[in-house]
């Protein structure tokens, strides 16, 4: 009989984590951010971070190792290091390590062994904020790894948006990102989470992430990754825990040459006329794709969806989608679709005969496909987003 | 306008038309007849310019300019316009950006697309979702924004119900007679629509070639009287009798 090959535990490519610098040098408390460099300022942009404040709550800046400013700008959102929040409130505690598990892998140990701060976002009860909370995780020494822990709790009646943004500095192009992140959506709750990543093409990343949502309370999640970025393996999960609570989960990628994105979202449906969906446009301009997508059941009168479609644009390149459905009871009802191809001849010449060339035909098909309506961006941050798909555009053809 | 020259096409391989010749001269209108199946399709996606439709022999020339070299959106920037039976969906864009791409200045995309009750559908993933007659609507919605002047019908009475060809009708008038040179190739095998759209001159196609020319409307009597079968009787006789002459 033929041996099974030995599988890894964790899915990704190896990375090894002792290859990286655990030091980087302290950076200096900003109270004005109008002193960050016109370069750190550029790359926090395009991640959807924006150092002016313009239409923003609240702003959290992480420099490497250094907290280099925290500050809320609404009454009820609180934002600070993750290190000043254990601090000020004891039982920020409780919620460590509450969803996700530190011996779960050799990077969560990481985050918990040699901690680099992290951030603490929360809404108190009933706060509904106009303008979302940024925080902004920021890569700015070669070659070093940067382990955060962050907390975020939307209490209950309370309606935030949250853009995290992730980049690194022009000069940088090896490091690792290992970030736990413990969302936790109370009673009636709303959050909206947006996640850009823009790191450098060397940059090896780890989220670890998960979600408890409670009766009656939406997470959305939304996670884009267009830029370069070496090697990112993510499986962020959600349990929804309370009566007719929603997740939803949106993910646009792009694998540039030579990249490896295994990525997912899980959503275990444990209550009652709970819902859920998860979808996910990817696009192999080189780069491998894992596109997972896990939908469990587990309560009466749950309704979930699970959508993944890729587009192959070159000979060279993966895409394997692996969508995921598992019942336990009956009165459940779980669905998906999955479709991995090419950009489909008839489009492009449908297009062609209303008079767009071949290569403006694929440009709006591709620009279609990464639709990113659904995702309810604020205008400015929908602008980030439509100028790095059209960076991609350029990669893609 | 439009000269076909002995055209023949193969599709994988196959011949689907064979030695077609016809003429479309400013302002005319065209039609073309004939059963499923009998090339009618094929016919316009060659002279559009679709991959799979491989011109084998002859010359297609519009407007003076040999075309069959030509891509898909050369030919629509020259003038021709189409709209298709079954036109693919595509997710992510909008019926809206497509006209606002394609639309002469004066096109009110909005206004217009009220008098196609289309105005629910502008920001909708262009052909998802459609019936058979809001696929027609948009089709024409499109050509009407983008106002070519070689129009091609590919059977624009299929699938609409009777409330529909009526606007299908008004609205090949109006791209038709919104400027005098404007022509047309209609497409039909029941040829319902030329209550609708008079056409100057008809012919009829059977499997892949073109038997006579004619007054459509005349045609489609003898049609609706001997079906296309007769057709072929007719060539047949003539074909006879032209041989006896000889003789």
């Amino acid at each position: 009989m033929q041996g099974k090959k030995n599988e890894k535990e964790v899915p990704g490519k190896e990375v090894d984590i002792k290859s990286y610098k655990s030091g980087a040098e302290e950076k200096p408390y900003m109270e004005d951010l109008r002193k960050i460099s016109p370069d750190q300022r550029k790359n926090m942009l395009s991640s959807g971070v924006d150092p002016s404040q313009r239409g923003r709550s609240g702003t959290y800046i992480q420099m490497d190792h250094s907290v280099v400013h925290s500050k809320s700008l609404y009454p009820g959102l609180e934002v600070m290091s993750i290190t000043e929040a254990r601090k000020k409130h004891k039982w920020v505690d409780n919620y460590f390590w509450k969803i996700l598990s530190v011996d779960a892998d050799e990077f969560t140990k990481q985050a918990e062994l040699q901690p680099h701060q992290g951030y603490f976002l929360r809404a108190e009860p009933g706060v509904k904020a106009i303008y979302p909370l940024q925080a902004c995780l920021f890569i700015n020494e070669n070659n070093i790894i940067q382990n955060v822990h962050n907390i975020i709790i939307v209490e209950e009646g309370a309606d935030v948006q949250i853009i995290t943004g992730c980049a690194t500095a022009s000069d940088v192009k090896r490091g690792l990102h290992i970030g736990v992140s413990e969302f936790f959506v109370k009673k009636g709750a709303k959050l909206t989470f947006t996640m850009i990543h823009d790191w450098a093409e060397d940059v090896s990343v780890r989220p670890r992430t998960a979600a408890l949502v409670e009766e009656g309370g939406t997470f959305l999640s939304n996670y884009i990754c267009l830029k370069p970025v070496k090697n990112l393996q993510m499986y962020p999960k959600a349990e929804l825990v309370g009566r007719g609570a929603m997740a939803r989960y949106n993910s646009i990628l792009f694998a540039h040459p030579g990249a490896h994105l295994d990525v997912g979202s899980r959503v275990i449906l444990k209550s009652e006329d709970s819902r859920a969906e998860i979808i996910s446009r990817v696009i192999s301009g080189g780069g491998d794709i894992i596109a997972r997508g896990h939908l469990k059941g587990e309560a009466r009168r749950i309704k979930a969806h699970l959508e993944c479609r890729g587009l192959m644009m070159r000979e060279e390149g993966l895409i394997h989608a692996i969508p995921e459905l598992e019942g336990s009871i009956k009165d459940i009802d779980l669905s998906h679709e999955a479709a991995v191809g090419k950009i489909a001849k008839d489009e492009i010449e449908y297009l062609m005969a209303r008079g767009l060339s071949q290569s403006e035909a694929q440009v709006a098909i591709v620009r279609g496909f990464l639709d990113t309506t659904i995702m309810g961006l604020p205008s400015e941050l929908q602008k980030v987003v439509d100028d790095a798909i059209s960076a991609c555009e350029q990669e893609a053809f | 306008m439009l000269r076909i020259e002995n055209l023949t096409v193969s599709v994988s391989g196959k011949e689907v038309l064979t030695d077609i010749n016809l003429e479309i001269k400013k302002g005319e209108r065209l039609a073309v007849l004939g059963p499923n199946g009998s090339g009618k399709t094929s016919l316009l996606m060659a002279v559009m310019g679709f991959s799979g439709y491989k011109i084998t022999r002859g010359n297609i020339i519009f407007k003076g300019k040999q075309i069959n070299g030509l891509s898909i959106d050369e030919r629509a920037r020259l003038g021709m316009g189409i709209i298709l039976q079954r036109p693919p969906t595509i997710r992510g864009i909008r019926l809206r950006q497509i006209v606002d791409i394609i639309k002469h200045n004066d096109f009110d995309t909005d206004k217009e697309a009220e008098g196609f009750n289309l105005k629910g559908f502008l920001d909708r993933d262009v052909n998802l979702g459609f019936s058979g007659g809001e696929i027609k609507r948009s089709e024409l919605f499109q050509l009407l924004a983008s106002s070519p002047e070689l129009s091609f019908f590919d059977e624009p009475e299929s699938g609409v119900d009777l409330e529909n060809i009526i606007l299908v009708g008004k609205v090949m008038n109006q791209i038709l007679n919104k400027n005098k040179d404007n022509a047309a190739l209609i497409i039909t095998h029941t040829g319902y629509i030329f209550k609708y759209v008079k056409a100057d001159k008809g012919c009829v196609l059977l499997d892949g070639k073109i038997l006579c020319f004619g007054d459509p409307e005349r045609i489609l009597e003898e049609v609706t009287k001997y079906g296309y079968e007769g057709c072929v009787t007719c060539r047949g006789k003539k074909m006879k009798r032209k041989s006896r002459v000889k003789k």
